[in-house]
């Protein structure tokens, strides 16, 4: 459990080079509560990525266009982007629409999970790389939303 | 928490594969009890992070929206049969655990 323990050493360092800059600091180390708190897109990109223009990019999305539950929506993004650092994934429509950023700087630009989407709802692929931002964006059709009790 | 996951790592001499299940409730807090009608509070993992031979590679930050009981495959070369993957995950309750695992 020491791994828990220097995590939750970083994380506190890093909130306080926030504070004492005053400025949100793009840092791996924390998590980015600003962006996964946001209620919409363009606010979740600037907080996470300080940037929301993105070119149309070669990014595979592998996921249902029906999908029957939305609680449980399979999803996979292949990047073809020369050095891809991260990867983001978002439910536009979701109450808030950041669902993951995964950080893959010594990975191949490959990632599968599940996520949760609350209606139908364009999902969105967004690739970092050293110089720029790529996107690109499916239509998934929910038939159950996911969110609700 | 222990035993929290499940591995599946395996290697084809060049890239490994790497499987997780994670058990966890991944409640997002705006879910109602519906016997009670109270709002069920947050409880999701914020952070998935997988190092092997000294190096992190894969490195998730994750909010809410990531289904219950997450799912995460991931591809990354380097590492030989035999080698040692460990997992590990952090929620917004600060409770934690990993685990580590042979790759096949």
């Amino acid at each position: 459990m020491n791994e828990s323990r220097r995590t939750v050493m970083r994380r506190g360092l890093a909130a306080a080079a926030i504070t004492s800059l005053g400025m949100p600091l793009q840092t791996l180390a924390a998590w980015p509560e600003k962006a996964f708190k946001a209620k919409s897109m363009d606010e979740a990109l600037k907080a996470l990525l300080g940037s929301v223009e993105a070119t149309p990019g070669d990014i595979i999305i592998k996921t249902p266009s029906i999908a029957e539950n939305g609680a449980v929506v399979p999803v996979s993004v292949t990047s073809n982007i020369a050095n891809t650092e991260s990867i983001a994934i978002l439910a536009v429509n979701n109450p808030q629409p950041l669902v993951a950023s995964f950080d893959l700087a010594e990975s191949d630009a490959y990632v599968s999970t599940r996520i949760k989407m609350a209606k139908t709802s364009r999902l969105v692929a967004l690739v970092k790389t050293d110089a720029r931002l790529y996107s690109n964006t499916v239509e998934v059709k929910v038939t159950i939303g996911g969110c609700g009790g | 928490m222990a035993n929290s996951m499940k591995v599946r790592a395996k290697t084809d001499g060049e890239i490994t594969t790497v499987k997780v299940l994670v058990s966890h409730p991944m409640e997002t807090g705006t879910r109602k009890n519906s016997n009670t009608g109270e709002l069920i509070p947050a409880h999701y993992i914020q952070e998935f992070k997988a190092r092997a031979n000294g190096k992190t590679v894969f490195k998730g930050n994750v909010g809410a929206g990531i289904s219950k009981n997450p799912y995460f495959a991931f591809k990354f070369k380097g590492a030989s049969s035999g080698d040692t993957i460990t997992l590990s995950w952090l929620d917004n309750k600060g409770a934690s655990d990993s685990m580590q695992a042979k790759i096949k």
